[in-house]
Parts: structure tokens; C-alpha cells; sequence
């Protein structure tokens, strides 16, 4: 892939600039994901809670106390009314919160493992990860063998994608719950993972320091993004809304940004005196959010 | 016990396995050198990039005064 794009141009060095720094919670960070309005964004600390934010102001709208701080994933749901987290304590609940004060909505608690990831189809129907990747009412997706870390709705939602402890990386259909392809080629955890916009690709991130895009019609790897320098495992990607650009989290406290096409860094977003644990990108693209073990979310653009 | 288990295991591995060489794969041709023979995959998703260059703020760059992150300065009357 990276010598087909030879003829494409350069989109030379992107330097963000941080526009805000959101300061709130008193522990790590660990999740974050914006609303589909790309206004708002809640992330979850483990100081056991949910924060709702308007990163237009920097201020603070909802704050969900959880009842286990041990949280790992957070989601917004598609209309802005729900959020949902889990994490260790095996459960992904549901909030509501448009009510007056933040109310528990629903307890799903029929996972055997611990919580890492959660994506609303829409207010009723959820798609969690846990050890088995299940959706509540009948379809458990059973095939990865390690943990579940990651999963990505595709932008059409009949599919997703998830990345696990195996270091594959599989395709699912969101109604049949049948797994139709699987990625190898990590060596290490898949801890993150996400669509190309166009849906027929997707990149995933990984503890062997490197990311990779699958194109999901040829059904394989066409580029790998690594660097001797970066000796640190990934922890989130985002992509930018052309899909050109990507965003990815390290542990060595850095968001590095690569060129998708051309498979070089192109910049880096420094600011974190942790490791970055979240990166998100707005569905309007206007910017990229990092949330960190040090506590603050920073938005960029 | 654990050899019927195995059994059902493979099964299991088997059929997932005939399920995923039955999909359709078109073919990625990707050579370093020549430009011209390039896969319908990546030129695909090359060519979504350049649609889409034009609209991807983080690509153009937001002009300050449509940045809807940027913090606002007050107004100072002198």
C-alpha cells in the first residue's frame, strides 16, 4: 500500500495545537467517547466517575457516580440520553443522563469476565466486550479465545470489529452474530482497533508497538505502521473524518500521528505526563481528544 | 472427556474455517515500484482519502474564528 500511494501527496508535518485541557477527575483516565453531536464527550476515571463534558466551554454537565470504580469502557449512545460503562465488576450499565440527576437504567450482568469495551447500536441494544463479546438478548459471539479488548462499529453498523489478547482481530455481523473474516499478523494484545470511514477497512493498534490496516475486501494486511524509535505499545487509536490520518495513543505518553496511506509519522501530540489510555475523534472531525493515566483529558485540532 | 471436548473444539474451528475461505476476496497486487499497477483495494481507499481530504478539518486546518474548541478571550475595555 505504501508504494501504490507513492503518487499521492504529502500531507507533510501536522502539528495540533491543545485548545483545552479538561480537569476533573482525581485518577486515571481510561475511556472516553465523544457524542454523536461531537459536543459533548463523557469519560470514566477510576475515581469512580462518569464525566459528561461540553468541550465547546470546558465544562462540566453531568457527573455519574459508579457504583464500582474499577471501570475500564465507557459509550454514548447514539441519541446523547444514555451512556454506558463496565469494566471489573463484570457489568455494563446504562444510565440515563437526561433525567434530573444521573439514574441506573439498566444492569447488564451476564459476563463472565471483566468489562473492555461497550458500543450502543441505538438506546435499546448494546454490543458489549467482555471475555465473550455478547449482545443481550441472543447472540453471543464466542470466538475469540483470548480477552476482548477493543470493538468498532462499522459506519454502516451491520458489522463490528474486534481486537483481542489473542492478537486477531475479527469481523462480525451485528445480526446474525456470525464471525465472517479474521485478521492475523500482531504478535502482541490487540488493544485497540477502528474503522477506515469507507468501512472497508480497518486499523488496529497493539502491545507489539505497531498498528496495522486490514483492508477487509482483499482480506489482508496493507500496511503496517511502526518505527524503531516507538517502543511503546499502543493503547487507542482515532482516525481523522477522511481517514488519512490516524491517531494513536502510546504508553510512552504520547498521541503519534500517522499518514494512513504512506505509513509515516507525521506528528505527535506531547503534553500527557502519563500514559495516553483513550484518543477519540468527533464525528464532525473538528478535533482529536487524548484522556490520560495523568488525569486530564486534552483536546487538539 | 477432554479428547471429546478437543473434538468439539476443532469441529467448531473447522467450521469457522469453511465459512471464511467461502467469502470473495478481490485481489491486492501491490509492487513497490510501479506506480501504475496499483490493487482496487488501495487505490479504493486512496481514493476516499482524496474525496474526502478537502472536508477533513484536522487536514485543513480550522480557521480561528470557526474553532469551536479555541478558548474565547473576554472582551477587555480599556
Amino acid at each position: 500500500m505504501s508504494g501504490a500511494a507513492g503518487g499521492v501527496a504529502s500531507v507533510g508535518r501536522v502539528q495540533l495545537k491543545l485548545r483545552k485541557t479538561l480537569k476533573g477527575h482525581l485518577a486515571k483516565i481510561y475511556a472516553m467517547h465523544w457524542s454523536a453531536d461531537s459536543r459533548q464527550m463523557v469519560s470514566a476515571s477510576q475515581d469512580g466517575k462518569l464525566l459528561v463534558w461540553d468541550c465547546f466551554t470546558g465544562n462540566k454537565l453531568v457527573a455519574v457516580p459508579l457504583k464500582s470504580a474499577w471501570v475500564m469502557s465507557v459509550a454514548f449512545a447514539p441519541s446523547g440520553n444514555l451512556v454506558a460503562s463496565g469494566g471489573l465488576d463484570n457489568i455494563c450499565t446504562v444510565y440515563n443522563i437526561k433525567a434530573a440527576s444521573p439514574k441506573t437504567l439498566r444492569e447488564l450482568d451476564a459476563h463472565t469476565g471483566y468489562l473492555s469495551c461497550c458500543r450502543f447500536l441505538s438506546d435499546s441494544e448494546i454490543i458489549t466486550a467482555s471475555d465473550k463479546l455478547k449482545r443481550p438478548q441472543t447472540i453471543m459471539f464466542t470466538n475469540h479465545i483470548g480477552d476482548c479488548m477493543s470493538l468498532a462499529l462499522s459506519p454502516d453498523m451491520n458489522t463490528f470489529i474486534s481486537g483481542a489478547c489473542d492478537s486477531l482481530a475479527k469481523l462480525w455481523d451485528v445480526r446474525d452474530g456470525a464471525c465472517k473474516q479474521t485478521f492475523s499478523g500482531h504478535t502482541s494484545d490487540i488493544n485497540a482497533i477502528a474503522f477506515f470511514p469507507s468501512g472497508n477497512a480497518v486499523i488496529t493498534g497493539s502491545d507489539d508497538c505497531s498498528c496495522k490496516m486490514y483492508d477487509l475486501r482483499s482480506d489482508q494486511e496493507v500496511i503496517g505502521y511502526q518505527d524503531t524509535s516507538l517502543n511503546a505499545g499502543v493503547t487507542s487509536l482515532a482516525l481523522s473524518s477522511s481517514g488519512r490520518l490516524i491517531f494513536a495513543g502510546y504508553d510512552d505518553f504520547n498521541c503519534h500521528i500517522w499518514d494512513s496511506l504512506k505509513g509515516e509519522k507525521v506528528g505527535v501530540l506531547s503534553g500527557h505526563d502519563n500514559r495516553v489510555s483513550c484518543t477519540g475523534v468527533p464525528d464532525d472531525g473538528m478535533g482529536v481528544c487524548t484522556g490520560s493515566w495523568d488525569s486530564f483529558l486534552k483536546l487538539w485540532n | 472427556m477432554s479428547t471429546t471436548n478437543n473434538i468439539a473444539q476443532a469441529r467448531k474451528l473447522v467450521e469457522q474455517l469453511r465459512i471464511e475461505a467461502g467469502i470473495e476476496r478481490i485481489k491486492v497486487k501491490t509492487t513497490v515500484f510501479c506506480h501504475v499497477c496499483v490493487s482496487k483495494a488501495a487505490a479504493d481507499l486512496m481514493s476516499y482519502c482524496e474525496q474526502h481530504a478537502r472536508s477533513d478539518p484536522l487536514l485543513v486546518g480550522v480557521p480561528t474564528s470557526e474553532n469551536p474548541f479555541k478558548d474565547k478571550k473576554p472582551c477587555i475595555i480599556l
